[in-house]
């Protein structure tokens, strides 16, 4: 046995063990979604359909109510942050301001705090300026973080950018808001996108700083965490299982397209 | 003009005592300039020297500190690059890379509500015979193929005046030859006036009508190719314009149409039309090719300038011609180019040589005698300004 022939087979086990590892809780809750649950959702008691066609059919349709409302806050706050973020980005990387580096480090600060403190001191300055806790604060909570990853990512597609592009379309006649428009927005997008995608999973995923800031307003992490101290039901594993898969398809569509687009430019190039 | 019709011919370009500082530098220091309509005009001159920045002050890029612009007679200081009946081909190109070809050029001419703006982009690009690439994006096409790209977004407006920005640097010899002969047959064909900015003083030569030397934010001088060629005005333009031989010496004899100058004990005669100065120390010069190699010592004719002996210390074979380092004793090194008319160098390495020229080939110059200006100094191009204001950036960013 040489060492090459043991490379041969131990990087593709080792592979094979790291990708199991992380498959199987995405598998396993992919497969109980269609356990034919009671009350709790742990032991296989046969398979059904049911809790796919009847997702919003449990309590009261209180798993599609979290749903709807995580729907509603990771929309909001991607909006208002990818909006505000590249505004900021670009006045960063453009412009000469006092307290402009200040203002790069105060982005940095949501970042690297931990999340429980930040969902602490927030839910604190809500309370001593008597605001009600609703949905609203969580959309101006979920904002607030998801504002620094958009500023770290279009900051860098800002910089990449070549000023002499912009100067080009202000020679060719180009009046500044069609500059933007025309040039500057369309060759961000990519950035603007990611950036919006980032905000979306983060605001969905949030747990900690939501738990907080919610009141009584219930979000799909936030339910599940709740329920499962007394089983959490099978339907929040559809949702869960139905997420990943809209993801993964969306992500494969990208590559295939963006494959075929490659060949294509190929071919003609 | 903007909006509305194609300007039907090329304007005059005024510049009037523009100024133009930079936190930390002056780049231009006080320029008067005037482009005829209709020409092909080259501002020449090494990095730094301030020839980027008059463009750009001129496109409308950066606002000049003092002074004022006009084209076609209209003061357009004031007026914002995208107001000036002005279009650049831009060092880099800046083809805008998520549009085709096509929409590229049409770009300036959509912006100005110009009706057919795709059929006359066609026409643009049929001129620069690129037209079957109009579907492309920019990073298929190739340098040479971009450059006519950029030249074809800007030409198809139909600009006043238009603004080469060292658009033919990144080509190789043979594809900037290619380029300079077509650039100069559109200017012809289209009758524009062309600005072009350039380090490279076998371009300037072979394409511009006239030529301004620039150097630190000053014209040297300014003439027809050969005029500053053959009669340089001051050391710069003598080395930066093709390679001089120069000697400084005090004027020891006057007829009244030459002067004779002392070079090391040696008199040389420089005509009095073809010097700036005509008495104290001046400054005299000969360009290489005007010189001849003599084995034996030659015989003194008033018509020649004769320097030697000399060694010959250093001889390179060129194919069109040889040059050869002379270094004659109290003078210093000459440089002299021979015609390969038979085969090969002439004369070997330790070879005793007489130097002798035409008199009528000597300048002088109006130069105070000094040591030569260095010839490299801050590089202030678009893209070097570019280039580290981006690196700037990038620091900012890392250390954010």
């Amino acid at each position: 046995m040489s060492r090459l022939s043991l490379g041969k087979w131990l990087l593709p086990l080792y592979t094979a063990l790291a990708l199991i590892f992380l498959m199987v809780p995405i598998v396993y809750t992919f497969i109980f979604s269609f356990n034919d649950s009671l009350k709790s959702n742990i032991t296989w008691r046969g398979f059904t359909l049911d809790k796919w066609l009847n997702v919003c059919a449990v309590q009261n349709g209180a798993v599609c109510q979290a749903f709807g409302n995580s729907l509603i806050i990771g929309l909001a706050a991607t909006l208002i942050a990818t909006t505000l973020g590249t505004m900021i980005a670009i006045a960063l990387v453009r412009y000469r301001f006092r307290f402009r580096s200040s203002t790069s480090l105060l982005l940095f600060l949501p970042m690297a705090t931990p999340e429980v403190v930040l969902g602490a001191g927030l839910a604190a300055q809500f309370l001593s300026l008597g605001v009600p806790k609703d949905m609203l604060t969580i959309i101006l909570a979920h904002t607030m973080f998801c504002i620094s990853f958009v500023v770290v990512t279009v900051k860098a597609r800002v910089a990449g950018l070549d000023p002499a592009l912009e100067e080009a379309g202000r020679d060719l006649y180009g009046s500044p808001g069609q500059v933007f428009a025309r040039i500057t927005f369309p060759l961000l997008l990519p950035g603007i996108l990611a950036a919006a995608l980032l905000s979306f999973a983060l605001s969905f995923d949030d747990f900690i700083i939501t738990n907080f800031n919610s009141g009584a307003v219930t979000t799909f992490p936030k339910y599940i965490y709740i329920s499962a101290s007394r089983g959490i039901p099978a339907e929040a594993n559809v949702i869960a299982s139905a997420v990943f898969i809209l993801a993964l398809v969306i992500v494969v569509t990208a590559q295939v397209s963006a494959a075929a687009r490659a060949k294509r430019q190929a071919r003609l190039g | 003009m903007p909006s509305g019709a194609f300007a039907d011919r090329g304007a005059d370009l005024e510049l009037v005592g523009i100024q133009k500082r930079f936190p930390g530098f002056t780049a231009i220091e006080h320029l008067d300039l005037v482009i005829p309509a209709g020409s092909f005009f080259a501002l020449l001159g090494p990095s730094g020297c301030g020839k980027t920045t008059t463009l750009r002050l001129v496109a409308g890029l950066e606002d000049p500190t003092g002074g004022r612009i006009l084209i076609g007679g209209t003061d357009v200081t004031a007026q914002k690059a995208y107001q000036r009946p002005v279009n650049t081909v831009f060092q880099s190109y800046a083809l805008f890379p998520h549009m085709t070809v096509l929409e590229n050029v049409a770009f300036g001419l959509r912006r100005r509500q110009i009706t057919d703006a795709l059929g006359k982009a066609h026409e643009a690009l049929r001129l620069v015979e690129l037209d079957h690439l109009a579907a492309r994006k920019p990073v298929q096409l190739s340098g040479g193929q971009q450059q006519r790209v950029a030249l074809a977004r800007a030409i198809v407006n139909r600009p006043a005046l238009l603004l080469l920005d060292e658009p033919l640097g990144a080509l190789d010899l043979k594809l900037r030859r290619q380029m300079q002969l077509e650039l100069k047959t559109i200017q012809e064909e289209v009758g524009l006036t062309f600005l072009h900015v350039t380090h490279d003083q076998e371009e300037a030569m072979t394409m511009a009508d006239t030529i301004a030397v620039m150097n630190k934010g000053r014209i040297e001088q300014l003439g027809a190719p050969e005029q500053l060629y053959e009669l340089p005005r001051t050391a710069f333009v003598a080395n930066f314009l093709g390679q001089s031989n120069l000697f400084t010496g005090p004027v020891v004899g006057e007829t009244s149409t030459s002067i004779a100058v002392d070079i090391a004990g040696r008199s040389i005669v420089v005509p009095k039309t073809r010097s700036h100065r005509h008495a104290g120390d001046v400054t005299i010069g000969v360009r290489p090719e005007k010189l001849t190699l003599h084995r034996d010592k030659p015989v003194h004719d008033s018509g020649h300038n004769v320097m030697g002996p000399g060694r010959v210390t250093d001889v390179s074979f060129t194919g069109v011609s040889t040059q050869y380092l002379v270094s004659v004793p109290g003078v210093g090194v000459l440089i002299v180019f021979e015609q390969n008319r038979s085969f090969g160098p002439v004369e070997g390495e330790g070879d005793e040589v007489w130097v002798t020229w035409n008199v009528e080939h000597g300048f002088g110059l109006d130069d105070d005698p000094v040591a030569p200006d260095p010839r490299f100094v801050a590089d202030t191009s678009t893209k070097s300004i570019a280039a580290q204001r981006r690196a700037a950036l990038v620091t900012e960013l890392e250390e954010a």
